[in-house]
């Protein structure tokens, strides 16, 4: 039990998360993708007689189960599979992100600009808030997120996934080494 | 019923992300930053054996459980893959999270993320809205 409460080797868990498409094809010739489970909610929830939202959803009641399933998921490793030991992250990285502020490195995100009490304030409305809108926004324009453009599309060498794939790393980029100077 | 098997395939997938700690905001920085094989080895490792997978479901023309066959969709590739795909970069920086750790995260206890989540539906509802006046 040990290993299994203890965090994961990247090359226990990279492999795993790649058995996710072939079984997302295999369970129901269904595609693998997260973002567009945001549209199904959208089209749910308030379609507001948007034409992207204008198909039925009920049809990927699916993929509305899979994203619950996470949440489940997530729930039971926090609880019983967590040793509740710090992210083991590069010392170099901590330094860096030391020097710009962050000084709690418990749990899986810095509590400075992700917890409640810090939600209202600049860096949590920019964190959170901004970033949140951005993931949503973005990741639909690109017709894709991590898991449909990066796991899935390129699992059959879609050219739109290379791409969108490269834009989602240069965003980040921009975002880590030009705009976070103007946010700490 | 029949979607009882994507409630099992989600909470697997959920167990993953979070033990792999791909749902750290750290995690994502280290990646941004270069300082780890961490989060390369991952998605590396991940996109290598589902294109090996993919790749036999295609050449052995594998069915599906119920018998159905097996269809791959065309992506669509114009210029708001890269427009809307460096946006949201920028937001994946911010968060430390792609949509699926945005779930993750709630459900690890990072309970703030659910205004992040709802803020990731205003975020693909405003796309929806604005749709036919953004470039394509």
């Amino acid at each position: 039990m040990e290993w299994l409460k203890s965090p994961w080797p990247w090359y226990v868990a990279g492999p795993l998360i790649g058995l996710i498409t072939p079984a997302f094809l295999l369970l129901g010739n269904k595609t693998f993708g997260i973002s567009s489970s945001l549209r199904d909610i959208c089209a749910a929830c308030f379609p507001s007689g948007i034409e992207l939202f204008k198909y039925n959803w009920r049809e990927r009641t699916w993929n509305l189960v899979f994203v619950a399933g996470i949440v489940i998921g997530a729930f039971l490793s926090s609880q019983i599979l967590s040793d509740g030991s710090p992210v083991a992250i590069s010392d170099s990285t901590k330094s860096e992100l030391m020097a710009l502020g962050i000084s709690d490195f418990h749990g899986l995100a810095p509590v400075e600009l992700f917890s409640w009490p810090n939600l209202l304030t600049a860096k949590g409305f920019i964190f959170i808030i901004l970033g949140g809108f951005l993931v949503g926004f973005g990741t639909r324009y690109a017709g894709g997120c991590t898991s449909g453009h990066t796991m899935f599309g390129l699992s059959y060498f879609q050219m739109a996934s290379l791409v969108a794939s490269i834009s989602f790393f240069v965003g980040g980029l921009i975002m880590t080494h030009f705009l976070f100077d103007f946010l700490f | 019923m029949k979607n009882i098997r994507y409630l099992f395939l989600g909470i697997v997938f959920g167990v993953i992300l979070t033990k792999a700690e791909v749902i750290s905001w750290f995690r994502i920085q280290e990646m941004f930053r270069f300082q780890s094989i961490h989060m390369y080895g991952i998605i590396g490792s991940a996109v290598v054996v589902g294109a090996v997978l993919v790749f036999i479901i295609r050449r052995l023309s594998l069915k599906t459980i119920d018998g159905e066959t097996v269809t791959l969709p065309a992506k669509r590739m114009d210029k708001g893959v890269v427009i809307g795909g460096t946006i949201f970069g920028l937001g994946w920086a911010l968060t430390g999270a792609c949509p699926g750790p945005l779930y993750a995260l709630v459900g690890s206890g990072t309970t703030v993320m659910i205004v992040g989540l709802a803020s990731a539906l205003l975020g693909t509802w405003t796309y929806g809205a604005l749709q036919k006046k953004l470039p394509h």
